[in-house]
């Protein structure tokens, strides 16, 4: 009987220890943002880095003045137009890919590493080489066009697994009760199979978003003419840096959050609605 | 049940055999059939796009190391001479021998971008553990388990580039650090070290990148059976024991994974290189960034295929160390 209280004691202090690691590492991950996010808040004569001198909304509103940080509400624009057809297509993919691996096929363990190379091959790769390659067969490159088509190759892998798990947890005799009732293939996938399916299409639609607004690396040398936003604030940076930098990080980071709690909160909807 | 004869089913695409008389109640021959639609149709598109997107530009890479720079664009050949000169450049086979015995440049920055990626991967494994295990085994609850879980990984989903230029205020001279250094007294005049330097560098990196590893070791460690776990202590196995023996080894292709993902981002690496230290150290990837920029795209080339190979070499060994296909 002691020795069994010695060691739910023993187990207590280790969830303890553990905890408190756990609050540092939060610290760790989140508290330069929270020292960005207080220091947007700086006063007008202050600068980049602590103490702050007095605060305002100076450097806010600086941001939305469009003659002072150049194309900013430009970029967000075609960033948040980007993102959403990302999104559509990731999910419209990997729902197809996903559907397709629920059964063997010729060549599907080729297939499968492809897919995945796109979460293996860095940005700067896939950049230079359909930069270059544009660039000899005398294609413009675009936000809307190359950089679309790369940021596609960087979401799709995670809609797939995403949507690879749903399906091996998907209970088939449902479909086939329908096929076996007599309905044709689109009306299983309409009656079934999509209204299943729809948090998981939904979850392989938040990577394709998050994923391509915060895209940087394997836009660089593929945007063209026009700024994406992440390529903006690395623009940005070759100047002087100025608290502006730190409202946009901000802005850019509140959005952020506010579209995964979006997703998070139409997933649970979703979920609860068909479980 | 009602039969349906499979010939005139209305779901059947293709031609099928018919199946014998016993065959057709059997639940495994049943999963044979053809259902669904066409797999040539579901996937079409998705290899189309990696084709074009994914496929094509890595080979044109290979194909354009190859070509001649004519100072502005590009003249086809077969040019093995950009190799030559990547191995050689300031380096071995210098041809005045004023550098002999010294690393080519090239190799010289692929080694150090090499150092850089282990030493932070080290570090995310280090850091990220922990985490991972006190979700997994301490946190019993399913609930909390998600949340906590979700909490570290919503940086994932957030601006990386932002996420590295929220680091200047923390290190700066008179950044967040520094003043806490001083207040606790640690130090007497701010330190310089910090910003900018490879102290800064490596502590960026490895915030950036430390979620990549929670998220697959959490994933392998919350798989372990805790019967396994109860059986071993009921045999008397101390803590350290059941780490060592149990969730240590059937934790390692969680591990793999983790590290591999880290492992081919970091190598690719050149944002932060710019934004946190400064560019005072080139990556390969601000190599190949700078020769793109003055137009020796052959050049960039070379740097891309052997950054490729080095990646692939480190991703075998990592796979030769860990069987990740239990994990798959």
């Amino acid at each position: 009987m002691a020795r069994w209280s010695k060691q739910k004691r023993k187990q207590a202090l280790g969830t303890t220890l553990f905890s408190g690691y756990y609050g540092l590492f939060l610290i760790f991950i989140y508290g330069p943002m929270i020292a960005m996010f207080i220091l947007s808040f700086q006063g007008r004569r202050g600068g980049t880095s602590f103490p702050m001198r007095g605060s305002s909304f100076y450097w806010w509103q600086k941001l939305v003045e469009p003659s002072v940080v150049g194309d900013m509400q430009g970029a967000l624009l075609r960033s948040l137009i980007l993102a959403l057809i990302v999104m559509v297509i990731t999910a419209l993919f990997s729902t197809m890919l996903a559907m397709a691996f629920r059964k063997r096929f010729f060549g599907s363990n080729v297939l499968f590493y492809t897919v995945m190379s796109g979460l293996m091959v860095p940005g700067i790769l896939l950049s230079l080489g359909l930069a270059t390659l544009l660039r000899e067969v005398g294609i413009p490159a675009a936000w809307w066009s190359s950089g679309l088509g790369v940021h596609v190759v960087w979401t799709l892998p995670f809609g797939f697994l995403v949507m690879m798990a749903v399906f091996n947890r998907f209970d088939v005799s449902l479909e086939e009760a329908a096929r076996d009732m007599g309905a044709d293939e689109w009306t299983v996938f309409k009656e079934i199979t999509f209204p299943l399916i729809l948090p998981g299409i939904v979850a392989a639609g938040l990577f394709g978003f998050t994923l391509s607004y915060d895209e940087f690396a394997r836009t660089t040398l593929l945007a063209g003419e026009f700024n994406t936003l992440p390529l903006d604030i690395n623009a940005s940076m070759t100047q002087r840096i100025r608290p502006t930098l730190f409202a946009l990080g901000t802005a850019s980071t509140i959005f952020s959050l506010l579209m995964i709690g979006l997703f998070l909160v139409v997933y649970s909807i979703l979920y609860r609605r068909t479980h | 049940m009602g039969q349906v004869t499979l010939s005139n089913h209305p779901g059947l695409v293709g031609v099928q055999p018919e199946p014998t008389e016993q065959a057709l109640p059997n639940a495994s021959s049943r999963r044979q059939r053809v259902e669904g639609f066409p797999v040539s149709w579901l996937v079409a598109p998705s290899i189309l796009w990696l084709l074009i997107f994914l496929v094509i530009p890595l080979i044109s890479i290979f194909v354009f190391s190859l070509w001649t720079s004519t100072g502005y664009g590009l003249e086809p050949g077969f040019n093995i001479g950009n190799y030559g000169e990547y191995f050689s450049s300031e380096g071995f086979f210098d041809p005045e021998h004023r550098n002999f015995l010294k690393i080519s440049v090239f190799i010289r920055t692929l080694g150090s971008t090499f150092a850089y990626t282990l030493e932070v991967m080290v570090l995310c494994l280090l850091t990220g553990y922990p985490i991972a295990y006190f979700l997994a085994r301490r946190v019993t609850s399913f609930k909390w388990q998600m949340a906590l879980f979700l909490v570290c990984m919503v940086p994932f989903w957030t601006s990386y580039l932002i996420r590295a230029v929220a680091w200047l205020p923390m290190l700066g001279r008179r950044g967040l650090l520094n003043s806490l250094l001083l207040s606790l007294g640690l130090i007497d005049k701010p330190a310089d070290f910090l910003l900018y330097s490879e102290f800064g560098y490596t502590t960026a990196l490895t915030q950036l990148y430390v979620v990549l590893s929670v998220g697959p070791i959490f994933f392998s460690l919350a798989k372990i059976d805790t019967d396994i776990i109860e059986a071993a202590r009921d045999m008397g196995a101390t803590g350290f024991q059941i780490f060592r023996e149990i969730i240590l080894p059937l934790s390692l292709p969680g591990v793999a994974i983790g590290m591999i993902f880290i492992f081919v981002m970091l190598m690719g690496e050149f944002a932060t290189a710019v934004v946190v230290f400064g560019g005072k150290t080139s990556t390969v990837g601000t190599v190949i960034l700078n020769y793109y920029a003055i137009a020796n795209y052959p050049f960039a080339a070379v740097n891309a295929i052997m950054l490729m190979l080095a990646m692939m070499i480190g991703v075998v060994i990592i796979l030769r160390l860990v069987n990740i296909r239990k994990e798959l």
